[in-house]
C-alpha cells in the first residue's frame, strides 16, 4: 500500500514539476512572481478538453495546440502588461498578474460555466499497467513521464544552447548581458513565451484524468510557488526535486494523517525546509 | 520651518477628519444605504491598509499573511458573541493579543527570509490557517459564525436599521490607526524602519535590533489589522473562512496599499478610495449579469491601473509637486540672474 501512495505521489510530483519549471524560469530570469501561472494551466487544460470533446483530437496530440496557446498567451503578458511594469517597484508586475489571473479566471467562469468537465473515451482512458500489487494507470503514466522529459528538455536548452546560455546571461546581469549583444527584450519575451509553454504542454495532457473547471489552476499555481521558492532561485533541478518531495509528502500525508491535512503538510514542510536553509533546497 | 510644515500637514488632517464626520449629513448620502455602505468600507480598508503599511510599506517586508491576523481579529468577535453570548469587546481584546502572539510566533523565523521567499512563506501560513480554521470544530469549521438577533447599540456594536454609526465606527477606527502611524512616521521608531527596509546589513551596523524592530512592527501591525477584522465582523453578521482568512484578502490589502503609494501616510487612503469603490460600483452594476462579469472587470481595471502607472497614485502626486518645485527653483534662479 504504501508503496501504491508512494508511486501515486510521485507521478502527481512530476506534472508539478512542470508547471513550477515554467515558473522558476519567469522569476529567475526576470524576478517576477506570475500569479496568472495557474490561470495557463487552466487555459491549457480547457484547450485540450475542448479540442478532444469537439472535434475528438486525443489529449496526446491536443497538448501541442495547447503548448502553442500558452505560449501565445505567455507572450501576450509580456508585451501588455509586464513590459509596463519593470519600471515600477517591484510588487507592481506581481500585483498586475494578480488582476490578470482573476480575468483570465472569471472569464473561464463566464464563458465554460463553473462545471467539473472530465474528457472520456481517450486513447488510454482506463488502461492500466499491474506490476505485482501495484495499479499503475496509464493516463497518469504517460502525462507524468511526459512531464518529466519536457522538464529535461527545458533544463537541456537551458544549460547547452546558445539561446539557453543567453537567458543565463540575462538572469545574471541584464546590463552587462546587453553589453554582450544580447537583445534582453526578446529574452524576456522568449521565456515568458517558454514559462507559458511549459504549463500549457502540462495543461494539455492533464484533462485525460483530472477534471477542468475555472478554479483548477489556483491550487496547482500556489503548489508551483512553493515549488519553486523551496527548490531554490530559478533553478530547475531544484524545483524538480522540490516537486517529487511535494507530490510525495501530499499523497502520505492525505491517505496517513487526513485528507484535509494534506496541504497543511506540504506547506509546513515548505516551512520546515526555508527554516533550514533560507534559499532553498539549491539555492546559494 | 521643519514643524511649520509638519503643523501645516496636520491642519490638512483635521480638514479631512472633519470632512469625512460631516459626509453622512450629505442628503444624498444619508438617503441612500448603499452609498453609505462604500464609504464605511473605504474607511474600513483605508485603516487595515495602513495596518500592512507599517510592516509592508515602511518596513519593507511583504507580507502576504495579514488576513491571518485580520480572521482570528473576526473570530475574536465572532466567538464571543455567537458561542460565549458575551458583548463583543472582550473577544475583540482577546483576539487581537492573540493575533499580535501569532504574528511574533509566526514571524520571527520567517523574518530570516528575504525577498520573495518571504512572500511565498507567508502564503504558505495563510493556506495552513485557512485549512486549520476549515475543519476546527469549536470554530464550527466551514460552516462559520452566524450572529444572532442582538440588541443594538454601543454595547454590542451592532446595529439593523441604520448604517450610520458603522460609518463612525470605521472613522474612529481610521482616526486611530492613522494618527497611531502618523506618530510612528515622525518618531525614532519610524526612522528605524525606514532604516531596516532601506538596507539591513547598514541598519545593523549602525546599531539598530532589526529583528527586534521588524517583530515589533509586525505585532503592532498585527494587533491593529484584527481590530479591523473584528469590525468587519460585527458589520458582516457572519464569518466563515474562505471570508477573511484567504489570499484573495490579503491580496485586496496589499493592492490598496501599493496603488496608493506604499510607505506613504496618504496611500493607503488613496488606494481604498479608488479600489474599493471600483469593486463595489463594478459588482452592483455588472453583478447582476452573473458569472463573473463584474470581476472580469474589476481585474482589467486593477491590470490597467498599474500598467499606466506602476509607482502608485502618491507616485503621479509626487511628480506634479516636484515638477512644481523644480520650476519655482529655475524661476527664482532666473530672477537672480
Amino acid at each position: 500500500m504504501f508503496f501504491q501512495i508512494a508511486i501515486d505521489g510521485l507521478l502527481t510530483g512530476m506534472v508539478y514539476a512542470l508547471v513550477a519549471s515554467g515558473l522558476s524560469l519567469i522569476w529567475g530570469v526576470m524576478d517576477v512572481l506570475n500569479f496568472a501561472h495557474g490561470e495557463y494551466l487552466m487555459f491549457g487544460m480547457y484547450v485540450s478538453y475542448w479540442l478532444g470533446f469537439l472535434m475528438n483530437i486525443d489529449p496526446l496530440i491536443s497538448w501541442i495546440a495547447s503548448g502553442i496557446f500558452c505560449f501565445l498567451l505567455g507572450v501576450l503578458t509580456y508585451k501588455l502588461i509586464i513590459q509596463h511594469c519593470l519600471t515600477g517597484p517591484p510588487l507592481s508586475a506581481l500585483l498586475a498578474t494578480f488582476g490578470l489571473s482573476m480575468m483570465l479566471k472569471n472569464f473561464a467562469l463566464n464563458r465554460f460555466s463553473p462545471n467539473f468537465r472530465i474528457l472520456t473515451g481517450t486513447l488510454l482512458d482506463g488502461k492500466r499497467i499491474i506490476l505485482g500489487n501495484i495499479v499503475l494507470p496509464l493516463p497518469q503514466l504517460v502525462t507524468s513521464i511526459f512531464a518529466l522529459v519536457v522538464v529535461f528538455i527545458i533544463y537541456y536548452i537551458i544549460k547547452r544552447t546558445r539561446l539557453g546560455w543567453a537567458i543565463q546571461a540575462t538572469a545574471m546581469d541584464k546590463a552587462a548581458a546587453e553589453l554582450m549583444g544580447i537583445n534582453t527584450e526578446r529574452i524576456f519575451l522568449l521565456v515568458f513565451g517558454l514559462g507559458g509553454l511549459c504549463v500549457g504542454i502540462a495543461g494539455g495532457l492533464l484533462p485525460s484524468y483530472l477534471a477542468v473547471h475555472p478554479e483548477v489552476g489556483g491550487l496547482f499555481g500556489l503548489i508551483a510557488f512553493v515549488c519553486v521558492a523551496m527548490g531554490g532561485f530559478g533553478s530547475i533541478p531544484g524545483a524538480l526535486l522540490a516537486a517529487l518531495l511535494i507530490g510525495l509528502v501530499e499523497a502520505l500525508s492525505g491517505f496517513y494523517i487526513a485528507p484535509v491535512f494534506k496541504y497543511v503538510a506540504v506547506f509546513g514542510l515548505y516551512l520546515l525546509v526555508v527554516m533550514l536553509r533560507p534559499k532553498g533546497l539549491f539555492g546559494w | 520651518m521643519v514643524k511649520e510644515n509638519s503643523k501645516k500637514k496636520d491642519l490638512l488632517w483635521y480638514f479631512v477628519i472633519v470632512i469625512l464626520a460631516l459626509i453622512p449629513f450629505i442628503p444624498q448620502v444619508a438617503a441612500n444605504s448603499f452609498t453609505q455602505h462604500v464609504f464605511i468600507l473605504v474607511l474600513l480598508y483605508a485603516s487595515m491598509s495602513q495596518a500592512w503599511n507599517i510592516i509592508g510599506g515602511y518596513c519593507g517586508q511583504v507580507s502576504f499573511g495579514h488576513s491571518v491576523f485580520f480572521g482570528i481579529g473576526a473570530y475574536g468577535a465572532g466567538m464571543a458573541v455567537v458561542k460565549y453570548g458575551l458583548a463583543p469587546w472582550p473577544g475583540i481584546i482577546i483576539g487581537s493579543l492573540l493575533s499580535m502572539i501569532v504574528a511574533v510566533v509566526i514571524s520571527y523565523p520567517c523574518f530570516k527570509l528575504k525577498g520573495h521567499y518571504f512572500a511565498i512563506a507567508t502564503f504558505a501560513i495563510v493556506e495552513i490557517f485557512n485549512r486549520l480554521f476549515m475543519v476546527w470544530y469549536w470554530l464550527n469549521g466551514a460552516l462559520g459564525l452566524d450572529y444572532p438577533m442582538m440588541k443594538v447599540g454601543w454595547k454590542n456594536f451592532v446595529w439593523y436599521r441604520t448604517k450610520i454609526p458603522y460609518y463612525y465606527g470605521a472613522l474612529i477606527l481610521f482616526v486611530v490607526i492613522f494618527s497611531i502611524v502618523r506618530f510612528i512616521e515622525k518618531n525614532r521608531f519610524g526612522y528605524y524602519l525606514k532604516a531596516v527596509r532601506e538596507d539591513q546589513e547598514t541598519a545593523e551596523a549602525t546599531g539598530i535590533n532589526s529583528t527586534f524592530i521588524k517583530l515589533s512592527a509586525m505585532a503592532l501591525s498585527a494587533f491593529l489589522a484584527s481590530f479591523c477584522g473584528a469590525f468587519f465582523v460585527q458589520y458582516n453578521f457572519r464569518v466563515d473562512p474562505p471570508m477573511v482568512m484567504s489570499l484573495q484578502v490579503s491580496m485586496i490589502f496589499v493592492l490598496v496599499t501599493i496603488l496608493g503609494g506604499a510607505g506613504t501616510l496618504f496611500g493607503p487612503l488613496l488606494g481604498a478610495m479608488i479600489l474599493i469603490p471600483l469593486q463595489e460600483y463594478t459588482r452592483v452594476y455588472w453583478g447582476g449579469l452573473g458569472r463573473g462579469t463584474d470581476l472580469i472587470l474589476f481585474g482589467f481595471l486593477i491590470v490597467l491601473i498599474i500598467v499606466r502607472q506602476p509607482r502608485g497614485i502618491m507616485g503621479i502626486i509626487n511628480e506634479i509637486l516636484k515638477y512644481r518645485k523644480t520650476k519655482k527653483i529655475i524661476s527664482a534662479s532666473s530672477e537672480i540672474n
